[in-house]
């Protein structure tokens, strides 16, 4: 959570500094759940993030470099700079790299655990991450009851942190609340306190464990708040500001030291002395990225099939233009 | 003995499940009903558990095919309609087609799409896929006029590392024959010379070959010699072939039984006429169905699609300029 929060810190200031191409979007406010879920998951098992889920893809096992190249735009990222910020992934690790179409990646974990199953691969959990607002769209419909009727072992986490970009959840849907969802797809329902940390720690892998055990597919619905614009390009002045003031508006990593400080698993030294580590590693591998190359438009091979032979080369394609900024010059 | 072109595509499946157990096919009333089209008869009794029925939900139908080719699973998906498959248009388009470029992991997925028009269909059944797919990156796009490309592509796509969009022709699948399955066939992407000739070159594809092949054989007796390029993959585009017959004839009509802006028949002529401009010895024409949606009514629907009578129409204005 730690070191989420401070290496997002850092990517917005570098986004403020403007030295980020594209957006940057924080997990502030949601890492205690989003954590919960990584943890909560084997190297094994399938997870597909969602914009707010840093502090969950570091629990996965991703290493910090990655967001850090990713960010950056390093040629040496996992996405090598055909793709940014929160799109990055190892599909074949069972680390889905989301695409922005809300509700899209749950079919996507859908079918990795179908094709597991179907190869005799037990023990398997797929997490999917989505918010409120993906709760709207029709892939969220039909990837649930796709995963209902093949009865997978699919956790569905749901981050309701009261906004989608702008939209309070009362313009989003209108049931009471959206674990009522559930029940029309024959889905079971865990609803969780998303700022408690303890309490997400307690919570999801007990969903885990029992998608894992031949439950069929789960559902969790975390109360938290947003704790930052939708992304650092958005003031979010439309936060109503008694949410702020409510518990919903607590911040998380607050909590989890609180709660960790209570159960004197650590002291407020060795929590500052986190801080400061922490700042260090991330302000290290930063400074290692910097150095790192860009993406070369020369050196791509602008391939979007596998099969080599069946690219077109059209002659009215656009050639690369040297004057681009920052190709090299010839 | 014969077999018709529906027959071959699901020749082509069995033998696919067969020889690949990566295989699977998921789709609407695919299973034990054999699909709508019966492109899956009996699939299910002789491969059980790789022939699944699926909700009505072309999009997650698509997403689960992702999932599943990321783990190295070969699915088959089949639409139901060609034109059902715009409910899954998204995880097509920017989840299957963009996985390769951003992670390099392929994905080998067929999706089985019956298109095109035939009587009482009308708009929502009658769609032609292909100009829409292939303007997206990543995508392999295919389009069978023959029994044998039916058999012989599919299994070529199933055996493919990128997705690909089958678009099979509903007008072809009970009336075309063939003797036999084939035994060898030209590589994916090659076009195919339907019939020779030195006059004019019609490029086409799926049901229009056999449109253009009927008015190849009346305006010979009106002795002209019309060449018929069958485009058998519409992306990638076989331009040297369409190159090499329009430099044979000097005349280029492109036929596509598709709307008209924009798509396979724009393509052709762009590329001709930007690489090829010299070979032509009059302006190259095009014909496609009316940009409207596909009607209902049999007078309305043969008004609406290009026919060996429009074309021959199109052609002899062509050849006499």
């Amino acid at each position: 959570m730690l070191l989420a929060r401070v290496a997002e810190e850092k990517i917005a200031s570098l986004y403020r500094a403007g030295k980020i191409h594209g957006g940057v979007f924080l997990g502030r406010g949601q890492e205690a759940l989003s954590v919960a879920a990584g943890l909560a998951l084997r190297k094994s098992d399938v997870f597909a993030p969602l914009i707010r889920d840093g502090a969950g893809r570091l629990a996965f096992g991703e290493p910090l470099i990655d967001a850090v190249r990713t960010y950056l735009g390093s040629r040496l990222g996992p996405m090598r700079g055909r793709d940014g910020n929160v799109h990055r992934g190892y599909p074949r690790e069972g680390y889905l790299p989301m695409i922005s179409h809300l509700g899209a990646m749950i079919s996507v974990v859908n079918g990795v655990l179908f094709a597991r199953r179907m190869k005799g691969i037990p023990d398997v959990v797929g997490l999917a991450s989505v918010g409120d607002g993906a709760t709207s769209t029709g892939s969220f419909h039909e990837g649930l009851n796709q995963a209902a009727v093949e009865r997978l072992p699919l956790v569905l986490l749901i981050a309701n942190n009261q906004y989608a970009y702008s939209t309070p959840n009362h313009r989003q849907f209108a049931c009471r609340d959206l674990a009522d969802k559930a029940a029309g797809y024959g889905v079971t329902c865990h609803t969780i306190d998303g700022t408690d940390f303890m309490e997400c720690l307690r919570v999801l892998p007990a969903v885990v464990a029992r998608a894992r055990e031949g439950g069929g597919p789960q559902m969790v619905v975390a109360r938290l708040l947003r704790l930052c614009g939708h992304g650092e390009h958005d003031d979010a002045g439309y936060i109503a500001p008694e949410f702020k003031t409510s518990a919903l508006g607590r911040d998380c990593l607050h909590v989890a030291e609180e709660q960790m400080m209570q159960e004197q698993a650590v002291n407020a030294a060795e929590l500052e002395a986190w801080r400061t580590e922490t700042m260090e590693k991330v302000e290290r591998v930063i400074a290692r990225v910097q150095r790192e190359p860009a993406p070369d438009p020369f050196q791509e091979d602008w391939r979007a099939i596998q099969t080599a032979h069946l690219v077109e080369v059209s002659a009215s394609a656009n050639p690369v233009d040297s004057r681009a900024p920052g190709a090299p010059q010839p | 003995m014969s077999v018709t072109y529906l027959e071959a595509i699901r020749a082509a499946q069995a033998r696919a499940l067969a020889e690949d157990p990566r295989v699977f096919i998921y789709g609407q009333d695919v299973g034990a009903f054999g699909g709508a089209f019966k492109a899956t008869k009996n699939l299910i009794a002789e491969f059980p558990g790789r022939v699944l029925d699926a909700p009505i939900s072309e999009d997650a139908m698509m997403g689960l095919a992702v999932g599943a080719a990321i783990e190295g699973l070969r699915p088959i998906i089949e639409m139901q309609f060609a034109d059902f498959s715009t409910a899954g248009f998204n995880q097509i388009v920017n989840q299957a087609a963009t996985l390769f470029w951003r992670t390099q992991v392929p994905c080998p997925i067929v999706i089985r799409l019956p298109g095109g028009g035939t009587s009482g269909s009308g708009p929502f059944h009658s769609q032609n896929m292909e100009a829409v797919y292939a303007h997206y990156p990543g995508l392999v796009v295919l389009t069978p006029a023959t029994v044998e490309d039916a058999y012989s592509l599919l299994l070529a796509a199933v055996a493919l590392e990128d997705p690909v969009i089958f678009c099979e022709h509903k007008l072809l699948y009970y009336h075309l024959k063939a003797e036999a399955l084939p035994n060898e066939a030209l590589p994916l992407g090659k076009a195919r010379l339907a019939r020779e000739g030195r006059d004019l070159t019609i490029v086409t594809y799926s049901a229009m070959v056999h449109e253009a092949l009927a008015v190849a054989q009346e305006l010979c007796l009106e002795g002209w010699e019309i060449e018929v390029v069958d485009l058998r993959s519409v992306k990638p585009l076989d331009t040297d072939t369409v190159m090499a017959s329009v430099a044979r004839t000097g005349r280029l009509l492109c036929v596509g039984e598709s709307w008209p802006w924009g798509g396979v028949t724009a393509e052709v002529i762009a590329r001709v006429v930007s690489e090829g401009f010299d070979l032509l010895d009059a302006p190259p024409q095009r014909l496609n169905a009316k940009d409207t949606p596909v009607p209902f009514h049999p007078n309305l629907w043969a008004a609406h699609r290009p026919t060996a009578r429009s074309i021959a129409a199109a052609a002899r204005t062509l050849l006499r300029s």
